[in-house]
């Protein structure tokens, strides 16, 4: 079973990645847009057998760091 | 007056860690074991381990957070618990803070270049086995290299360990947008300091700076009379 985890930065959390590729998109001539946040997926390929408390842990211990960074996950029918 | 035994611990992607050994021993004097990160325990009776600074695990993932669960750090863990001071510097302050055992995260710099140059530090607290050769308020001048130092913490946090005096280093310019211009931190215990600027960079006139001598002078200076 495919499991994606989405890694993103806390709200409030500077992002100058962010910030650096918002300047670029506008730099290719796109206006509109007001602000860009980069993150993070993982997708990971587990057995059925994976709870969701196992995907939990590997996201708080591993995947997000949670000082700056929340996360979601998702299960993808195979 | 017997030399301290000190732990460098090498995580494949380091590269700082040679220079701290020399630091630890000849300005220290002291004995230094180097250990492998896939290690699951230290050298016996360590007064003092050192993460060194470097692009640990090609810096995968986040910097310092694959070297953070490495085998070693839970014998590092174990070690900073029964209260052996840890040093932790650049990479080292990033694994530090990615095992929990300083608080915050490194972030990206705020300019997002890599920032490698000499910057100018004020010594914030001078009451750590760390900081205790430098005087409180003293500019110093230290090397930093690095492209994830930018220190940040919440607010209650950062407002914490300025109150308890965990501060131990502040930028005095701006460097990579730090909270309030943090540049190491010291544990609760006072035992741990993790700092992104490198002490070992700057121990000969040679290298533009000696100022980094007087960390390692008083860290042997406390293991040797402790």
């Amino acid at each position: 079973m495919k499991v994606r985890v989405y890694v993103s930065l806390k709200p409030g959390v500077l992002d100058p990645q962010g910030r650096a590729i918002h300047h670029a998109i506008e730099g290719l001539g796109f206006s509109g847009v007001k602000a860009v946040r980069a993150g993070r997926l993982f997708e990971l390929d587990v057995e059925e057998s994976v709870d969701d408390a196992a995907l939990d842990g590997m996201a708080r211990q591993l995947l997000a760091n949670m000082v700056i960074e929340s996360y979601r996950i998702e299960r993808v029918a195979a | 007056m017997s030399a301290f035994r000190a732990a460098v611990v090498t995580f494949p992607g380091s590269n700082c860690d040679r220079d701290m050994a020399v630091a630890l021993e000849q300005i220290g004097g002291g004995t230094v074991d180097r250990v492998w990160h896939a290690e699951t325990s230290l050298p016996p009776r360590l007064d003092l381990i050192a993460l060194p600074g470097g692009f640990s695990y090609g810096d995968y993932l986040r910097s310092g957070a694959m070297a953070a669960r490495s085998p070693v750090m839970r014998a590092v863990a174990a070690e900073a618990a029964r209260g052996v001071p840890v040093l932790g510097v650049c990479n080292g302050f990033q694994v530090l803070t990615e095992a929990g055992l300083l608080p915050g995260a490194l972030m990206r710099n705020a300019g997002i270049r890599f920032v490698c140059r000499e910057v100018a530090l004020t010594v914030e607290n001078n009451q750590s086995l760390f900081t205790a050769g430098y005087e409180a308020g003293q500019c110093i001048r230290i090397p930093v290299a690095h492209h994830d130092g930018n220190y940040f913490a919440d607010t209650a946090t950062l407002d914490r360990l300025e109150g308890e005096g965990r501060i131990a280093f502040r930028y005095a310019e701006e460097v990579n947008g730090s909270a309030r211009r943090i540049a190491g931190v010291l544990s609760a215990s006072g035992t741990i300091l993790g700092m992104m600027p490198h002490p070992e960079r700057a121990i000969e006139p040679a290298q533009g700076s000696s100022d980094g001598r007087a960390l390692f002078a008083a860290a042997a200076n406390a293991l040797l009379t402790a």
